[in-house]
């Protein structure tokens, strides 16, 4: 049998760029693909291709079984999209946005008002459900665009970044959300700028660069072949930094990374906390003065670094945590395929 | 739900849709309800007393051309309107739903008939107030300005392709003032075409817009007895040629828009 969502070979051009180079996807029934990389990474051109928006100029699919290019109205029965943006309408309320979805997915006026209700019960929105949208705050708004998604329950869902922009609580919540819908049997596609959301929420990762798949596998084996956590330590005086190196080494899986200027050194470690406190010691022992120390989960930059020799260039929104809590409008304006 | 009643459907969702919006932002009811009332009232008194036209007041010359050109911006809300739920993502929703492909087009220019619909309500008891009447039968007002509502509501088939092509709103509202401008100036609604110079006369005499405002005035009995018909068969029968324009043009414009919106993907 094949997986809920196949694809194969696809390719998308916009004139001399090359969108999609060549990109296969498949999610297994009930599982979540995360499709992980930086901004223009061709993640937005490969939903917008699988939700019918965007014909491919090559490559096929087939989503719960239903070919792309020949049955398209097919497929769209089939899924629900929540896009990056959250497409919702600011004048109309919150439940008018969700009644409208419903009629359009056809289930008839009393079944789509009271699975409108039900959604913003369950999406914590009844208070603000006869308010207009452009009264909700970021997070809110995306509660509701996915809650749109969600209206006809298909059984394939697409969340093409489903919490850039918002805060780290809202992001949180909307977590939460998710697994719930995974736990249900719901098929999910989910692009996403940030290793910590595929790690939290995918069954398997693909990690994409330039239109074509550059890694696979799940959360581990990425991490196993980035080096897992590591150890980031400054240290006080730089003519300790070779010595600092050395006593790391003893603990770290890989090379060593040395950024001379800042005295700061990077160790890719598989211990987790118990290996940085054998560091510490060792350090210790070697009188080696900390300034600052810290494990660090590897990042979709860490992960870049080592499957492309570079880091992940994050171009126009190069957000960082504090960056994020802006309004979410601003960190994804970019109009260039992601 | 079969197909046919699914357009249907989808369509009047979307109709209701915009018109809530209408409703709902002030901005919008304010412009619907001030600008038809300053278009009568501007033209009305500005030229209304310093141009003279044969046998018949100017103001109530003007009304028809006034009606004419207001609708025709009324269907230029068609393009903003998409252009802003392309701009929004709004539109990528729908293209993802299941369904129909004609009715996000169609609920748009049905809902844009409505807008002009209130706003020609709202000109004509300004018009009737400033001394403007209707002469004919009432029947044939009606059909005056249905005439005018049908001849909006394929500008506005043209509107939704330029969005679709250029969705921006800023560019939308920039073009269509810089055709409609041109458009409702160069024909008979606010002086007769008679009156204009060579190449410019001959574009009014054929300008659809000239034969919607020459059939207004004619339904509405605002042409006084005694006025020489024009010499060419587009202002001689301007009813038959409007309609020309219409059937034409919605065929044209409305498969084209259609075919371009499955296509339409914001990037």
């Amino acid at each position: 049998m094949t997986a809920t969502i196949s694809a194969t070979g696809l390719v998308k051009r916009y004139g001399e760029v090359t969108a999609l180079d060549g990109l296969d996807l498949s999610v297994p029934e009930g599982t979540v693909l995360g499709l992980l990389g930086p901004n223009g990474a061709g993640k937005t051109t490969a939903v917008s291709i699988l939700t019918t928006l965007l014909e491919p100029d090559e490559g096929q699919a087939t989503i719960a079984g239903v070919d792309l290019r020949t049955r398209p109205d097919e497929v769209r029965r089939r899924i629900g999209l929540s896009g990056q943006y959250a497409a919702v309408d600011e004048v109309l309320t919150g439940y008018e946005n969700l009644d409208m979805i419903g009629r359009l997915y056809h289930l008839g006026k009393a079944r789509s008002k009271t699975r409108s209700r039900e959604l913003l019960e369950r999406f914590d929105l009844v208070d603000a459900g006869d308010r207009p949208v452009k009264t909700y705050s970021g997070g809110m708004r995306r509660r509701l665009d996915l809650a749109g998604a969600l209206v006809a329950e298909p059984p394939v869902l697409f969340l093409d970044e489903p919490t850039t922009g918002l805060d780290p609580r809202s992001r949180i919540d909307l977590w939460a959300v998710i697994r719930e819908l995974v736990a249900k049997g719901s098929t999910l596609l989910l692009t996403t700028q940030y290793m910590e959301e595929a790690d939290q929420l995918a069954d398997e990762i693909v990690v994409i660069d330039h239109g074509t798949a550059i890694a696979r596998g799940t959360s581990d084996q990425l991490k196993s072949q980035v080096g897992g956590d590591r150890i980031d330590v400054s240290i006080d005086d730089a003519d300790q930094l070779g010595r600092a190196r050395a006593v790391l080494e003893r603990v770290a899986v890989g090379d060593v990374e040395v950024d001379a200027p800042v005295r700061r050194l990077l160790a890719p470690i598989s211990g987790g906390a118990g290996t940085l406190t054998t560091a510490l010691r060792a350090l210790d022992d070697a009188g080696i003065a900390i300034s600052d120390v810290g494990l660090r989960r590897p990042t979709l930059d860490d992960v870049f670094l080592t499957l492309t020799g570079r880091r992940a260039e994050h171009e126009e929104t190069s957000e960082d945590d504090a960056g994020r809590e802006s309004d979410p409008r601003e960190s994804t304006s970019s109009g260039a395929p992601s | 739900m079969n197909a046919v009643t699914a357009v249907f459907a989808d369509t009047s969702v979307i109709a209701k849709r915009n018109v809530i919006k209408i409703v709902r932002v002030p901005e919008v009811m304010v412009f619907v309800l001030m600008s038809p009332i300053m278009f009568v009232l501007l033209f009305g008194y500005v030229f209304g007393n310093a141009i003279a036209v044969e046998g018949t007041s100017y103001r109530e010359f003007l009304i028809a051309g006034i009606f004419a050109q207001s609708v025709m911006f009324g269907a230029t809300f068609t393009g903003a309107g998409i252009a802003e739920d392309m701009q929004k993502g709004i539109m990528d929703r729908f293209r993802s739903l299941p369904m129909s492909r004609s009715a996000v087009l169609a609920g748009r220019t049905i809902s844009d008939v409505v807008y002009n619909l209130l706003s020609l309500i709202i000109m004509a008891i300004t018009g009737l107030a400033v001394g403007w009447r209707i002469r004919g039968s009432f029947l044939e007002a009606i059909l005056g300005f249905v005439l005018l509502l049908v001849f909006a509501y394929a500008v506005s088939w043209v509107m939704a392709y330029i969005a679709l092509l250029v969705p921006s709103v800023e560019v939308i509202n920039n073009a269509s003032f810089m055709v409609i401008f041109p458009l409702t100036f160069i024909a008979n609604t606010f002086v007769p075409a008679e009156d204009l110079p060579g190449p410019l006369k001959t574009f009014a005499e054929w300008n659809p817009v000239s034969s919607v405002t020459q059939a207004a005035r004619e339904l509405f009995g605002n042409i006084p007895p005694g006025v020489p018909a024009p010499d060419v068969w587009s202002l001689q029968h301007p009813i038959i040629y409007t309609m020309i324009w219409v059937v034409i043009t919605i065929a044209v414009f409305a498969p084209l828009s259609v075919n371009r919106y499955k296509r339409a993907n914001r990037r």
